[in-house]
């Protein structure tokens, strides 16, 4: 990836901001003092650019992907309606064109329907860990769904295209791939997640609430359904909204049982595809600056936005934990 | 006497924390647990209503009758047994809803549904609590809201709410400032026309100030139990005059 625009403004800006903490080391101070000042402002600096590099390398690939995913709209005469909207997504035709929508549908309903799948195992799963047996749940569960996590994209299609769609195509009317086969393999690889962020979460919880509740007569499960998945739920949401942010974002598993017909599939079991996949399968056969290529960093972007929505939403989502 | 406890001991795994305790503890009366911290007071009043059922390791041998009842029988339902001795804590914890909801919360376990009836338990236990002057206003507010001393008075009327016999206050002023001291302390007194209070201080003078009988503990077993009055003008023991003359602890 060349950043052609972006390099030069972010040059002028280490020598801008280094100054301001240049002025630190004090000249007289001898011996011990002296150095240890030394050492504050070198550690300091070190770490100002370290963050500087960052803050520059995000604010890179962001411009980057804006760019390019701009162009089809801005110059090559594309429209966001027809992007958003449209069923037809034929870029390689004499007249072509760009409808997205069978794409953004296909994202939202395997990430979705993976996180209805997946929220209730993950968050029963923390619930067993944390409330029910910590011990049985430490030793075994947890490494268990930590392991999950583990297992590279390429093996979860590939258990999905050889155990999940063959047993799908048997039971259900259809072809087997489809959004439901690729929302039980992301269900599995978003469990990690969901499971995580929810056993921290309740095991954060103050003793003191149990306690209360368990005080005034109340059962397991009545303080289980009334005190502890109340108080939790912002951070039990975080951890579903962070599933399915990776549930959207992931590639390579879904594309591999999915199917990849760029339309909206008529039931859960027809061939269908995501944006993620389109853009993996159409990478390489695309010439840098041409409207294809242009209008797949299009579809990148879309991912981009949704990102920052998911990001935004979990940080909501903090802010009403914190004030409850 | 309402509580009767014999021979009992209790062991967190291999720690041998109640030693042959053997206790009466009567009727509408304020009786106080005195003693140096880690002698067991919290263990024995948390026996009271099966709360060390939840840590695992605990073993418990012996006997705890209220009302003729043994509490650690097999026919006896724990969730019942809560509902009749109530428990307030060290450290104040409302649950994270509104005043009027930590009230119901009790009543609601347990099968009040009717909005009227729940608006009455809740006016009458805040009230009991000496509370409701100062929330009635605003009942929908969170009970985190409340101050610290508030929030106690609260845990007092959500225990109350249940119509429990006995009240269990585990050092329950100890997190709280001086003028909310005195007015919890001045509310135990009150409750004690219609309650049975079992308390935990590490506060002597609190426990001389609104006891009448006073227990006090030393390394896992009761080493003089009698009237408040008498224990602090003449204790039998010689561990128990060390302590309240403050030789110790
Ligand atoms: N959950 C527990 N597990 C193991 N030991 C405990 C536990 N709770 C209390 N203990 C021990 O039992 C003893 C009595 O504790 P506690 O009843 O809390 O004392 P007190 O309330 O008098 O300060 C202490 O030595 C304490 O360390
Ligand atoms: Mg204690």
């Amino acid at each position: 990836m060349n950043l052609p625009e972006t390099r030069p403004s972010a040059d002028p800006a280490t020598p801008r901001n280094a100054p301001a903490t240049a002025g630190a080391p004090a000249p007289k101070p001898a011996g011990k003092a002296a150095k240890h000042r030394l050492e504050e402002w070198r550690g300091q600096a070190f770490v100002y650019l370290c963050v500087l590099l960052l803050v520059v390398i995000i604010f890179s690939i962001v411009v980057f992907i804006a760019s390019r995913g701009l162009t089809p709209f801005v110059s090559q005469g594309v429209s966001v309606k027809e992007m958003l909207f449209g069923l037809e997504w034929a870029p390689e035709a004499d007249h072509p064109m760009f409808g997205a929508l069978p794409f953004l549908f296909g994202s939202f309903s395997t990430s979705l329907l993976a996180a209805i799948i997946a929220a209730p195992l993950g968050i029963c799963a923390a619930l067993f860990m944390t409330e029910m047996m910590p011990k049985l749940g430490k030793t075994i569960l947890q490494p268990a769904i930590e392991l999950l996590a583990g297992i590279p994209s390429v093996v979860y299609g590939f258990v999905g295209l050889s155990v999940i769609v063959p047993f799908l195509r048997h039971t259900f009317p259809g072809q087997g791939v489809g959004i439901m086969a690729g929302a039980i393999v992301l269900s599995v690889m978003i469990l990690p997640t969901i499971t995580t962020i929810a056993t921290d979460a309740l095991r954060s919880l103050p003793a003191g609430l149990k306690e209360g509740s368990y005080a005034l007569g109340a059962t397991r499960w009545q303080t289980i359904a009334r005190i502890i998945l109340p108080t939790t739920l912002p951070a039990l949401l975080t951890g579903v909204v962070l599933g399915i942010a990776r549930a959207f974002g992931e590639a390579l598993a879904v594309q591999m049982v999915i199917g990849n017909a760029p339309h909206i599939p008529h039931s859960l079991f027809e061939s269908a595809t995501t944006l993620t996949s389109i853009i993996t399968l159409s990478m390489g056969n695309t010439t840098t600056g041409s409207l294809h290529n242009n209008a797949l960093w299009s579809l990148a972007l879309i991912l981009l936005l949704m990102t920052f929505l998911f990001v935004f939403i979990v940080r909501m989502l903090e802010r009403r934990s914190k004030h409850a | 006497m309402i509580i009767e406890i014999e021979r009992l001991q209790l062991y967190y795994s291999a720690f041998h924390a109640l030693k042959n305790v053997n206790l009466s503890i009567p009727e509408n009366r304020v009786t106080a647990f005195i003693g140096p911290s880690g002698c067991g007071k919290s263990t024995l009043l948390r026996t009271l209503n099966r709360m060390n059922d939840t840590i695992p390791g605990v073993r418990i041998e012996g006997e705890v009758t209220i009302q003729g009842r043994n509490i650690y029988g097999s026919e006896t339902e724990v969730e019942f047994l809560r509902k009749r001795v109530g428990m307030v804590f060290q450290q104040p914890n409302p649950f994270p809803k509104s005043i009027y909801d930590n009230v119901a919360y009790g009543p609601r376990l347990h099968g009040v549904t009717k909005k009227a009836e729940l608006d009455g338990i809740v006016e009458r236990s805040l009230r009991s609590a000496s509370l409701w002057q100062e929330v009635k206003d605003v009942l929908k507010k969170s009970a985190w809201s409340l101050s610290g001393g508030q929030q106690q008075r609260l845990c007092i009327a959500r225990a109350l709410a249940v119509e429990p016999e006995i009240l269990l206050m585990d050092e329950s002023t100890s997190a709280l400032d001086p003028i909310s001291t005195t007015k919890i302390e001045e509310l135990t007194r009150e409750l004690r026309e219609k309650y049975t209070i079992v308390m935990v201080t590490h506060n002597m003078h609190q426990a001389a100030r609104i006891s009448d009988r006073t227990v006090f503990f030393l390394n896992g077993e009761v080493v003089e139990a009698s009237d408040t009055e008498a224990l602090f003008r003449s204790p039998v023991d010689q561990r128990t005059e060390d302590y309240i003359s403050g030789r110790f602890g």
